[in-house]
């Protein structure tokens, strides 16, 4: 019905058609709807015989057990710091819902715009990177940052990190992780410390309004960790109740959006893994990658850093560490390439996440600048696996060639 | 000479078609390093268009007196005889600004504009296109200063010259400075955003 309605329609945007400038938005839409009837042409998507849209539409999956996760946690912290007792399922969500909404709408809006915008002025076809973009931009950033902040920050990065240098599949930079740098450091005070994570205002009369008791932070753990005296300290949540590692496993603690709960994460990077979309050595060896820093931290543990008495298992749990492991560094654009270049790109993605968070008290999350950091450095990974396989041939040829003489 | 210098377009090609920073990519460090405000630029510009068009004039004036060899060194002796001098009459009349700039006054004399003008025109010219070329370059190089100072200011601190300019009921709605602009990091992406608007204008310098 709508397919032959679709029909209808497509020779008004065809070369010729009276709206014809319209095209790219049609064929957008079009595309969206139905599986088109060609593939891929160019880009890195060329890698996939699928059409990068039914891709990126199975990555919005993976992503919806953290999106509904969030909510539910946005909610329940709201109820929690409130001072209520009780905790009915559907307003929380129903909070959580509201709360993040107007949110998604504005980077979905921002950053389609300019997608449309762009496409029509250079008369491409509209590339659907942005599909996965827009739902990870506010997964990653805290609950109360302001709504214009999330459209400026969206409108910087996609302009300067995506459309100038070609669109979809041409960016160095992950998109998202662009527009949450651009927030933390230009606007530092609402995107982190004690009263960025957690929603304090009561939406269409749902929730509580959240007051601080004194000498209590909504901080998040690593936030905790950060300004923390020494090795000895207990970590809180709103009302001053420690937080144990199961807490932080199931996303029961203040954070970003969607990046608290490592179980809706592995849901997620369980449905990307099998259907094969992301590569599980970037996953894996980030998680090594991850350990392995975190035992050396934890080895040689100082009260200078406080962050560093966590145990490695402690920094994979915590803060947005999981979520930059699946989502993230396994982005496919901005990734290595090559076999062996994965795995150097996600241990030192792991590697460098654990260093930044722990030796460096002024950025308690280090994930966002550890994949922004590798994503810099892929292309000379990949460059230097090449050439390595590229002389190790010459040489084998060489030694047939002599052998045979 | 052979061809004959046009005084009027030596001194307005580098306004814009033959910019020094956004076409011919000198000076960068400087305008990452002092733009963040407003005023410092100002004084940086004005020190360097007196910088430039001095020792163009003077060079200019012992051209055929110096050594081919050592000309670098005879360059580099006039620039920083003219740099103290600047530094000191800034320390002297406008101290805070000057604090504010430290080291990069001092810098100006590694500032490739001027080695580069030294070299390509005042080492053949006649003093009074030295003269003209030497200001038409540190107006250049000015413009682009304070375009990128007065975009950094205005959205990373909200004043201009120190006044402020984005009223109080902007910040009661919610209204933040961004402080990524006070970083070096904006002045690059202002500068090439200046670039990028140049280039759509002036077809003519677009490069494959």
């Amino acid at each position: 019905m709508l397919k032959k309605y679709l029909d209808r329609m497509k020779p008004h945007f065809e070369p010729g058609g009276k709206l014809h400038a319209f095209h790219s938005v049609f064929d957008g839409l079009e595309t969206f709807l139905y599986t088109p009837e060609t593939t891929s042409k160019s880009g890195v998507h060329i890698h996939d015989s699928l059409d990068s849209k039914r891709v990126m539409i199975i990555v919005v999956l993976a992503l919806l057990p953290c999106l509904l996760f969030g909510m539910y946690n946005t909610g329940y912290q709201n109820l929690l710091g409130s001072g209520a007792t009780e905790f009915p399922f559907w307003s929380i969500m129903a909070y959580g819902f509201l709360a993040i909404l107007p949110r998604i709408i504005v980077t979905y809006v921002v950053g389609l715009g300019i997608e449309f915008a762009v496409a029509q002025w250079r008369g491409e076809e509209i590339q659907e990177g942005f599909l996965v973009t827009g739902i990870l931009i506010p997964l990653i950033c805290p609950i109360e940052t302001p709504v214009w902040m999330l459209a400026v920050a969206t409108a910087f990065s996609v302009i300067f990190v995506k459309e100038v240098f070609g669109g979809t599949g041409y960016n160095i930079f992950n998109v998202a992780l662009v527009t949450r740098a651009v927030l933390f450091f230009g606007y530092p005070a609402q995107m982190s410390g004690d009263h960025a994570f957690i929603a304090t205002k009561p939406i269409l009369g749902l929730g509580g309004t959240v007051t601080y008791a004194d000498g209590i932070s909504g901080a998040t753990p690593l936030g905790q960790i950060a300004t923390a005296n020494g090795g000895d300290f207990v970590i809180h949540n709103i009302i001053g109740q420690p937080i144990s590692d199961w807490d932080a496993f199931l996303g029961l603690i203040p954070g970003s959006f969607g990046e608290t709960s490592t179980l809706c994460i592995l849901i997620g990077a369980a449905i990307l893994l099998f259907t094969g979309i992301a590569s599980w050595r970037i996953m894996a060896s980030v998680v090594v990658g991850g350990l392995f820093m975190g035992f050396i931290a934890n080895t040689f543990a100082t009260p200078t850093y406080p962050a560093s008495y966590l145990t490695p298992l402690q920094q994979l749990l915590y803060g947005g560490f999981a979520f930059a492991a699946v989502f993230m560094a396994t982005d496919p654009v901005t990734a290595a390439r090559t076999g062996l270049g994965k795995y150097i790109y996600g241990f030192m993605v792991g590697v460098i996440a654990v260093i930044i968070r722990t030796y460096n008290n002024g950025y308690p999350e280090g994930a966002m600048l550890a994949v922004l950091l590798m994503n810099a450095l892929a292309p000379l990974i990949d460059y230097c696996v090449v050439q390595t396989n590229i002389s190790r041939r010459m040489r084998r040829l060489k030694a047939k060639t002599e052998q045979a003489s | 000479m052979a061809e004959k210098i046009n005084n009027k377009s030596v001194l307005l090609n580098p306004f814009s078609k033959n910019n020094p920073v956004v076409v011919q990519v000198l000076g960068i460090c400087s305008v990452l390093a002092v733009t963040a405000k407003l005023e410092p630029a100002i004084v940086m510009g004005i020190s360097v268009i007196a910088v430039l068009a001095f020792s163009n004039v003077i060079i200019s004036l012992i051209r055929n007196t110096i050594p081919t060899n050592i000309r670098i060194i005879v360059q580099l002796v006039v620039v920083a005889g003219l740099v103290v001098i600047v530094d000191q009459l800034l320390k002297a009349y406008a101290y805070d600004v000057s604090k504010q700039l430290s080291v990069f006054i001092g810098l100006i004399i590694t500032n490739c504009i001027l080695m580069g003008r030294l070299e390509a025109f005042a080492m053949g010219n006649k003093p009074w296109p030295a003269f003209l070329d030497g200001i038409g370059n540190g107006i250049g190089y000015s413009i682009i200063l304070v375009i990128v100072g007065f975009f950094r200011e205005l959205l990373g601190s909200g004043t201009l010259l120190g006044i402020q300019v984005v009223p109080d009921s902007f910040y009661e709605a919610g209204y933040v400075n961004n402080g990524l602009m006070i970083l070096p990091p904006m002045a690059l992406i202002v500068v090439a955003c200046i670039i990028w608007v140049q280039r759509a204008r002036n077809k003519d310098l677009q490069e494959d």
